[in-house]
């Protein structure tokens, strides 16, 4: 299965990724008119930065996801390696926040949090591959088969 | 190989899912007294409040049963088990043969013995789809409405009963609101959150007497009401056990393996056992979803022939009232580390060079799963960057190593 992974070492802490996935899932075509607008942002991606290092960390879609157990409403399913989440069935009661051991999957601010959102590789969105991949200036996320389910 | 699994809910379904990763051709049926496809039963009041209708509230898809071959036998009731020919026992007096029994029968609504109850003509518990639906009935924008008991689940039901009246009353023994999920100060913000919408508190005090519409309080006050909630708590089903022997101590003592102490042909999982919490190293009942359906899936697997361990329960919770979100986990002892922003509240417990709890309130949520997997793992806080996870929960604090294997695919 292939995933997306990030070289910490690679990482400049620049925020492109946030942005690109913004843009990817928020069905707009220009960017520049997206942000003017102020359309809530509410990347699935998200940077953590030191003075020594950066990361971007998005959904691990885990071997044994501990959300998908723990969803109350059975909105969360794994399927061909990807876990997917089921707005119209989440609820927002966040025992999935609650749960994810990497911090990754967050109140949707676009629903007012009434549902939450995380990282679903960009497969069901126009761009086919992830946007934050494409989009990162210094490869420092990569979406590849590392031998993970 | 024959299955049977009492109890058609987060449990029983965990059940059904472990034992078709190991078997995928084995008989599993499946037996509930409620007449219902599996259904979550968290989302009855959001059902009632109206934001999911009864095909939303399906805990599983339609299919489920038939792409997993079970034979659901609803809308029947296992009165007895008999571990000696093994096989159990239905109200319409049929018969069902197993080779591994789970028994994931839940918990009722605890009734508590108050004088003159019996006069009370609606009286509802909040537990069952079958309790919201005739509460929905009842209810009109004219009630006056009386909730004992100011736990999740009381305050679910307040939450999912504004929408159609504002006379509400909450009424609890204990002097504050979610007694045992938040601790005092948390108890505070949320209570004086929930005032806002025009529930009312009555806290500290009990029912003393009622009569068909009117609660006199030990304080001396009454309160008319015409809709009449209990929810006072739950009590775990667990006849069925000790009728054959079983080891029962309030819920049904298990191993790890799920397997009822004493017996290798029958388990038991979900909010009916008792659970070990890690953080406070006691036995304990932990009636929350994510647990039952953990405690299932186990039982599935080790039923299948498979070997599964549940190693590492603790208490925890999320869920909003009006807009405020709680998230909480483990236990509340020791050093406390309190924070207040704008919008959120947090206090962490920290023990033994261990994280055993925390509560999480407003804007403090975000990632919160990473305060939570410290206390599942129960990692060594000198271990990792502790001066940065007291401000915030961040992968950051991990020595590198940790996030290459797990951010890196190496695990
Ligand atoms: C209003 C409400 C809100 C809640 N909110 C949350 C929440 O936000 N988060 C959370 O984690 N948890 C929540 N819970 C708790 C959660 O619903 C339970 O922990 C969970 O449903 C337990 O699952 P279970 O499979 O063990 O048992 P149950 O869901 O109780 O299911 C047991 C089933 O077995 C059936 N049964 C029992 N005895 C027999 C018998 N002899 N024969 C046949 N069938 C039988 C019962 O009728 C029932 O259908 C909430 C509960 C309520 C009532
Ligand atoms: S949301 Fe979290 S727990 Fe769920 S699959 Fe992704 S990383 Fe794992
Ligand atoms: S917030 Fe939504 S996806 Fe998360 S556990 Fe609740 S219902 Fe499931």
């Amino acid at each position: 299965m292939k995933k997306v992974y990030v070289n910490e070492e690679r990482c400049l802490g620049c925020h492109l990724c946030e942005f690109y996935c913004s843009f990817a899932g928020g069905g707009e075509t220009d960017m520049a008119k997206a942000f003017k607008l102020g359309r809530v942002v509410a990347p699935r991606v998200r940077i953590e930065e030191s003075k020594d290092i950066n990361f971007a960390v998005q959904c691990r879609h885990c071997e044994d996801p501990l959300c998908v157990k723990s969803c109350i409403a059975g909105a969360l399913t794994k399927k061909n390696g990807m876990v997917e989440i089921d707005k119209a069935k989440c609820v927002g009661c966040y025992t999935c926040v609650l749960v994810c051991p990497y911090g990754c999957i967050a109140p949707d601010k676009k629903s007012g949090g009434k549902t939450v959102t995380k990282c679903e590789l960009c497969l069901n969105s126009a761009a086919g591959e992830p946007a934050c991949v494409k989009g990162c200036p210094n490869k420092a996320i990569v979406y590849e088969e590392r031998g993970e389910q | 190989m024959k299955y049977v699994i009492i109890g058609n809910s987060a449990a029983g379904i965990g059940a059904v899912q472990g034992i078709r990763e190991l078997d995928k051709d084995g008989d599993i049926t499946m037996i509930s007294d409620e007449n219902y496809h599996t259904y979550s039963r968290p989302l009855i009041s959001y059902w009632l409040k109206g934001d999911v209708t009864e095909e939303g509230m399906k805990y599983r898809p339609n299919e489920f049963y038939t792409e997993n071959k079970v034979n659901a036998l609803l809308g029947k009731k296992v009165v007895s088990i008999d571990k000696k020919n093994k096989t159990v026992l239905m109200d319409d007096a049929s018969v069902t043969e197993y080779d591994k029994l789970l028994v994931a029968t839940g918990s009722d609504p605890f009734v508590p013995q108050l004088e003159g109850l019996d006069k009370v003509k609606n009286k509802f518990t909040f537990m069952k789809m079958d309790d919201v639906r005739a509460v929905r009935e009842r209810l009109s924008k004219n009630s006056k409405v009386l909730i004992i008991g100011a736990g999740l689940i009381g305050l679910k039901a307040a939450e999912a009963m504004v929408r159609f009246t504002n006379n509400i009353t909450v009424i609890d023994l204990s002097e504050r609101i979610l007694p045992a999920v938040l601790n005092e100060e948390a108890s505070h913000i949320m209570k004086h959150h929930i005032e806002t919408t025009g529930v009312r508190f009555v806290l500290g005090t009990t029912v003393k007497e009622f009569s068909e519409n009117t609660a006199t309080l030990t304080n001396g006050d009454s309160i008319d009401f015409d809709i009449l909630i209990l929810a006072v708590g739950v009590r775990p089903n667990t006849e069925l056990i000790d009728a054959i022997g079983g080891k029962v101590d309030r819920g049904i003592v298990t191993d790890d393996t799920q397997a009822v102490k004493g017996f290798s042909d029958i388990y038991a999982a979900g909010d009916c056992t008792k659970s070990h919490d890690i953080t406070s190293n006691t036995d304990k009942m932990i009636a929350i979803l994510p647990n039952a359906f953990m405690q299932g899936n186990v039982a599935g697997k080790n039923m299948a022939g498979g070997v599964a361990h549940y190693t590492n329960a603790f208490p925890m919770n999320a869920a909003g009232f009006f807009g405020l979100h709680i998230i909480t986990a483990g236990s509340y002892s020791g050093e406390e580390h309190t924070a207040i922003s704008e919008s959120g509240y947090k206090n962490l417990f920290i023990a033994d060079n261990k994280l055993k709890g925390f509560i999480l309130m407003g804007d403090m949520i975000n990632n919160a799963g990473i305060y939570t997997s410290l206390v599942r793992e129960q990692t060594p806080l000198n271990e990792v960057d502790l001066a940065l996870l007291l401000e915030k929960p961040a992968l950051m604090a991990f020595p590198a190593e940790y996030r290459k294997e797990k951010l890196g695919g190496q695990r």
